[in-house]
């Protein structure tokens, strides 16, 4: 933008979600008339900027995967806006775009699947696989997708000798290692990871959050990091956003977030976090009642039927997301003024 | 930029090395670059009793291929003077040798009945020839000869050899059934054959649009099932103009056994769509840019492929068995066609069977080719995923 004279570069986050939903319809009856709406999303809105990882974490059902599936355009949403900022520098809504018009830059947001075992296909060898992308972008020349598959398979700490065999052949983190490499294939900016590392062994889930980690700096990724254990997030996350039936309840630096939260639902998330030191009685909060059902929520706060601080404004009025302190946004009432308790403070 | 995040525990060199190579034998070597179908032969040799059924049903196949040399009497010549003669046992050694040979026959009339009664004559035998001479044919369609697999030397077969015995009208009743294997098989799958490409399309369409096509189509194939079969069969092949010549009846019968064929194989391509749409890998390559036609074809297809293999060989031998019931109940093929269907329309009544047993014969290859394609498609089914 020109302001006197000078060009200044705006900072545009290289992803910014506007009051994203996606509402699925239920259907009854012979004529399948649509009888009420599961609000999976239902009015969210955050920002990642270039470089940063947020991750996104809840209970399954939250609508985690469904606002990864939005963003990725795997699902349309109902409203809302996904706002991209493609390589060229320009900013798409993905959300609004038909898909044909959507094809230029799909490839600059990628995925990384939550099952190693479904999210390659077992009748493809390693090459295949991860030259798919490179085929469907026009690399007609067999040589060089050779090379390009090679290149990636180093990235991911794989032998390059493995590329001829099938998905069968290898173990849960090599496939998942496999599924890495594919999603890079086209250089994307962006990549979402839906619970990459919850179907695999404590000991391989290091490894490829590590890897995770080592591809960032070299390629200047961003992460969209959605999981459900707080402890996996803690190691990659710049900024975490805790979701709730739909919507946001919370979102902050991870630090800030770990040791200060401000909503009584991350507090209870936290509480649930395990502690490698067994001296330390951990205080559980143990939520009560169920999670609230996305079909008929509950009035007012969603959480309030499970909160312990919850007041009779909570039961009418639906807080908004608001900034407390900068960069630290809180949807409940009464989050100045409680004192919740985090986790590691002691380190 | 430069973050310093701390690494999860596990990791402790900066730089992760490359993986360890997997210490692997020669054998899982092979394994691990084996393609579908080799891991589906692997998995489906091991099955003995469907490997046993598809060389039995191999067998079948050439038997209708080489029908005309396998047998030796002209299938459509009546003669009355014949009618109704039993099996004729083979006797392999003569005085110790090996010369496979039979006892010729004499017809009498029986003084009290009237009935014609064939004795045979241990005096007269009758010595087997292979590769004889017999009635003049085109082999495989291509050239005429009249070599025939037996035969007997410098006599008519036709007058001297009654391997399975003859039907009422004197025709010999084995060199019937094996002209017969042809029309029976082939009808298996050319009504399959129809019935498939209606399946996999409508299946096919139902499963990957979804929405009101699917549930048009879902809720004809509903109607369909649930009209009794035998007589909505009655109907149609009632309907067929009289005049029609054989083949033209041949055509029609396959339409309206794939008209219910084809609902099977429609809600199995479907349910594989279904399926395959929500997997990962399908949504990996729409992401990827990968267009329609090539997930489809790369990915959704071979996935399913397989298991229309087995479906179609489970359908198989419902086409063979419903071609056999209709023509029993004269609604399929007709005279001069000949089938086992048709063959089974002379033991129609009690006493044929009571008094000519041989005529039911044409039951025992339609049993074992049934129980041949069960086995092999149990097997085939067994075999289809090799993930699984």
């Amino acid at each position: 933008m020109l302001y006197n004279g000078v060009i200044i570069r705006m900072v545009v986050p290289l992803l910014e979600v506007r009051n994203l939903q996606r509402f699925f319809p239920i259907r009854r009856g012979l004529l399948r008339r649509v009888v009420g709406q599961v609000r999976a999303v239902d009015d969210i809105s955050f920002q990642i900027n270039k470089g940063e990882t947020l991750s996104l974490v809840g209970e399954s059902g939250c609508g985690k995967t469904t606002t990864a599936r939005c963003i990725l355009r795997a699902l349309k949403p109902t409203a809302g806006e996904v706002l991209f900022q493609t390589a060229a520098g320009d900013v798409v809504d993905t959300a609004g775009l038909p898909k044909a018009a959507l094809a230029p830059f799909r490839h600059q947001m990628q995925m990384i699947f939550q099952d190693p075992f479904s999210s390659l296909n077992p009748r493809m060898t390693v090459f295949d696989i991860i030259a798919e992308p490179l085929l469907a972008s026009g690399v007609r020349s067999r040589g060089q997708r050779r090379q390009r598959v090679e290149r990636l398979l180093e990235l991911v700490r794989l032998r390059p000798e493995f590329m001829q065999r099938y998905p069968h052949a290898f173990s849960g983190g090599q496939r998942q290692r496999i599924g890495i490499a594919r999603a890079l294939a086209l250089n994307p900016s962006l990549i979402v990871a839906d619970e990459p590392v919850s179907a695999l062994d404590v000991s391989v889930q290091a490894q490829i959050l590590n890897l995770m980690l080592e591809l960032q700096d070299e390629l200047g990724l961003t992460y969209l990091f959605v999981a459900h254990d707080l402890s996996v997030v803690k190691h990659i996350s710049d900024r975490v956003a805790v979701m709730y039936v739909g919507k946001i309840v919370e979102i902050a630096e991870t630090d800030r977030l770990f040791k200060a939260p401000k909503h009584p639902y991350t507090e209870a998330l936290l509480s649930a976090v395990p502690k490698p030191d067994p001296r330390l009685r951990s205080e559980r909060i143990v939520l009560q009642g169920e999670v609230a059902d996305p079909a008929h929520p509950p009035g007012g706060c969603y959480f309030h039927p499970r909160c312990a601080h919850a007041i009779e404004r909570c039961r009418t009025e639906t807080p908004a997301l608001e900034e407390v302190q900068p960069g630290h946004q809180v949807a409940c009432h009464r989050a100045r003024e409680l004192t919740l308790k985090g986790v590691g403070a002691r380190r | 930029m430069s973050k310093a995040k701390p690494r999860a525990a596990g990791g402790d060199s900066l730089r992760s090395e490359l993986e360890e190579p997997l210490l692997t034998t020669a054998a899982e070597e092979r394994v691990s670059v084996a393609t579908q179908w080799q891991l589906m032969w692997w998995r489906f040799r091991r099955h003995r009793l469907a490997m046993i059924s598809g060389a039995v049903i191999i067998a079948f196949y050439l038997v209708a291929a080489f029908a005309d040399f396998l047998a030796y009497a002209d299938p459509h010549k009546t003669e009355a003077f014949r009618s109704l003669i039993a099996p004729q046992p083979i006797h392999f050694f003569d005085e110790g040798r090996f010369s496979p040979h039979v006892f010729a026959l004499i017809g009498k009339r029986d003084p009290r009945t009237f009935k014609r009664v064939y004795e045979p004559d241990p005096t007269r035998k009758v010595p087997l020839r292979f590769f004889a001479e017999g009635y003049q044919y085109k082999f495989l369609g291509l050239f005429k000869t009249n070599r025939h697999f037996i035969g007997v030397e410098g006599g008519n077969a036709e007058e001297l050899i009654f391997l399975l015995g003859t039907d009422q009208l004197g025709r010999d009743l084995w060199s019937r059934m094996m002209v017969a294997c042809r029309l029976s098989l082939l009808i298996g799958l050319a009504g399959v054959t129809l019935s498939l490409v209606l399946g996999v399309l409508l299946g096919g369409i139902s499963g990957l649009y979804g929405g009101a096509i699917d549930t048009l189509i879902q809720r004809v194939i509903e109607i369909l099932r649930s009209i009794p079969t035998i007589p909505l069969w009655m109907g149609l092949a009632a309907a067929m103009p009289r005049d029609w010549g054989v083949v033209q009846v041949y055509f029609a019968i396959t339409v309206i056994l794939s008209l219910i064929g084809w609902t099977d194989l429609a809600r199995v391509v479907r349910g594989r769509f279904l399926a395959l749409r929500e997997e990962d890998f399908v949504l990996a390559a729409e992401l990827a840019g990968v267009g329609q036609m090539r997930i489809i074809l790369r990915h959704m297809a071979p996935s399913f492929l397989s298991h229309i293999i087995a479906a179609t060989t489970l359908a198989l031998p419902n086409m063979i068995i419903s071609e056999t019931a209709l023509s029993f109940l004269g609604l399929g093929l007709r005279p001069p066609a000949v089938s086992w269907g048709v063959l089974l329309q002379d033991a129609q009544n009690i006493q044929t069977v009571a008094l000519s047993p041989w005529l039911l014969s044409a039951a025992i290859p339609v049993v074992i080719v049934i129980l041949a394609f069960n086995f092999l498609g149990d097997g085939l089914r067994d075999a289809a995923d090799p993930y699984g």
